[in-house]
């Protein structure tokens, strides 16, 4: 069944669909992607509302080494995910090594995702500041493809590199949700001094998960740069694009696989069906969307804390057990 | 007898208030140590210094020679000093298995692969008579049942020695006489020297081998319950109209 759905979505860019459909879909798999990497800490009780930052590095990292030093955006991806992996060690050590949790672990990353969009804004002169940068092209002279340079103009190979990154996403999540280290935080996110006396290195396990979601989710903000070839500190920092992502992931299911897949493509069906239904008042007030998410994410929270497809999994079990 | 535990002069103050002050005692191999005393006495601060909850702040802990003293409480699990909490804290979302395999799994001394864990829970849980099926959840439990997971716990770390926190009951007098029971029944099975700490002294000494008496921090009384039972001093400021009862555990134990 499930290889059937895969083997059914690989053939995405042969049905026909036209351009900005496949577009929708890579979209949601690269959010998808990115959303499963937020929710391997997230569902563990490291509610981080500081990805952005580590979006935003990711994809500034690639863009900024190319532009001005002609750097290949696999080194810059690399580079990305060092620094990411440095500043959630910083960030990190001292929250878990001194018991900041809950909602104050998600003050702490809010304030990260925010100083890493001022950061991008202050130094205008490299980063172009609020306007966004390009990555200079390297698809000249009618080149289709430069794989050095990681861009691509055909839209069928960046679907497939981007369904094997969602998939070995989707591959980590499955390794953490089943091994040891996955109880271990469970323990620590309901016990934590409980945890300790059992022999649980506290700090060490959740620096070990936030490490792999932060790496994670530096190299969806390199591919996110490379793919869509304009980034800006709004869509890939600050407050809205963390926001989104934890709502997302509560939207979709926090617990199941594909529940922050099914997110991002609730909530990029959500935001287009915004941007088309509000038409000129979405444009009048900006922050609109975020105060939607906002609202919706209460809703969430209070009527359907297991998201769409812990829901809906939990209706068909129901309905499938014999009575 | 070996010595296993030796506590040297162990205080703890927080600001101005001295909670514990200058307890000694040694604990041998295979001995069960009843820690008793009024509320508010120290039992359990003192309980916290040694399984690493608190740094002390001053004296000093040696499990078999080696300070332990100011570990940071997982590293005292890996040593070989498990506890149980006064009120139990069992991770809820988990099955009964799962909480006690995740103790197997990181609380050893060695690394031991997840089969053996899950296999060294089964029989934690076997011990203390909880069932160890996947679905068995926290749930169900009433609150002898969650002494006994939080004993299973303890007991899947292997430890040497238990510190066993006991005092805040939640128990009736069947439930207390038989926790005191599996203490004594971990002791002979296990060969695991236990420090209990209880504030009800009457169940307490018909297990014990000897106990320690703590008022305002210190200790007041130690040697085997027959002598603390008749100690005036513990008397006094514990044991009070009690004493006669007490004494007659003690008495019937003996016969």
């Amino acid at each position: 069944m499930k290889y059937l759905l895969l083997a059914l979505l690989a053939g995405t860019p042969f049905y026909g669909i036209g351009n900005y459909p496949l577009h929708l879909v890579i979209m949601c798999l690269l959010w998808g992607y990115v959303y499963t990497s937020w929710s391997i800490m997230g569902r563990l009780g490291l509610v981080s509302f500081g990805h952005g930052s580590f979006l935003g590095i990711g994809a500034y990292s690639v863009v900024m080494l190319w532009n001005h030093f002609g750097v290949s955006p696999w080194i810059g991806a690399v580079v990305g995910v060092v620094l990411s992996a440095v500043v959630a060690v910083i960030i990190g050590f001292p929250c878990f090594r001194f018991k900041i949790v809950g909602h104050y672990f998600a003050l702490v990353t809010l304030a990260l995702s925010e100083v890493t969009r001022l950061i991008i804004v202050a130094l205008r002169d490299q980063t172009g500041g609020s306007l966004g940068a390009t990555p200079n092209t390297a698809l000249a002279q009618g080149n289709a493809w430069s794989f050095g340079a990681l861009q691509f103009s055909d839209k069928i190979v960046w679907f497939y590199a981007i369904l094997a990154v969602w998939l070995a996403g989707l591959w980590v999540w499955a390794k953490v949700d089943r091994g040891m280290t996955r109880l271990a935080l469970e323990a620590i996110s309901h016990e934590e001094e409980a945890a300790a006396s059992i022999g649980i290195n506290v700090t060490r396990s959740k620096l070990f998960v936030t490490l792999i979601s932060a790496v994670m989710t530096s190299i969806g903000g390199a591919l996110y740069a490379q793919y869509q070839l304009y980034i800006n500190p709004e869509t890939v920092s600050g407050i809205s694009i963390s926001l989104q992502m934890v709502f997302g992931v509560i939207a979709g299911g926090m617990y199941v696989m594909l529940g922050p897949t099914v997110g991002a493509v609730f909530t990029l069906l959500l935001a287009e069906g915004l941007r088309l239904a509000l038409g000129d008042a979405f444009k009048q007030f900006p922050a609109l969307d975020l105060a939607i998410y906002g609202l919706m994410l209460v809703l969430f929270i209070i009527h359907m804390p297991k998201g769409i497809l812990g829901t809906a999994q939990e209706a068909w079990g129901r309905a499938s057990r014999p009575h | 007898m070996r010595e296993v535990l030796e506590v040297n002069g162990l205080s703890k103050r927080f600001g101005g208030f001295t909670a514990v002050s200058e307890v000694s005692f040694k604990l041998q191999e295979g001995e069960i140590l009843g820690l008793i005393g009024p509320n508010g006495s120290g039992k359990s601060t003192t309980f916290n210094l040694i399984a690493g909850l608190h740094a002390p702040s001053g004296g000093s802990v040696r499990l078999h020679g080696e300070e332990i003293g100011g570990l940071a409480p997982a590293a005292i699990c890996h040593r070989g000093i498990a506890r149980t909490f006064q009120i139990p804290r069992p991770f809820r979302k988990l099955s009964l298995l799962e909480n006690v395999a995740i103790a197997a799994f990181y609380g050893q001394d060695q690394k031991v692969s997840r089969e053996k864990a899950y296999a060294d829970a089964a029989d934690a849980l076997g011990l203390v008579q909880l069932p160890g099926g996947p679905d068995a959840r926290v749930d169900g439990l009433g609150a002898a049942g969650l002494k006994k997971l939080e004993l299973a716990r303890a007991l899947a770390t292997q430890p040497k020695v238990l510190l066993a926190d006991e005092s805040l009951g939640g128990l009736d007098h069947a439930e207390m006489e038989q926790a005191a029971d599996m203490l004594a029944m971990i002791r002979r099975e296990k060969g695991i020297t236990i420090i209990w700490v209880e504030h009800i002294m009457g169940v307490l000494m018909r297990v014990v081998d000897r106990c320690i008496v703590l008022d305002h921090g210190e200790v007041i009384a130690q040697g085997k319950p027959a002598e603390v039972a008749h100690d005036p001093k513990v008397i006094e400021v514990y044991l009070g109209t009690d004493a006669a009862e007490v004494q007659q555990t003690v008495a019937d134990r003996a016969a």
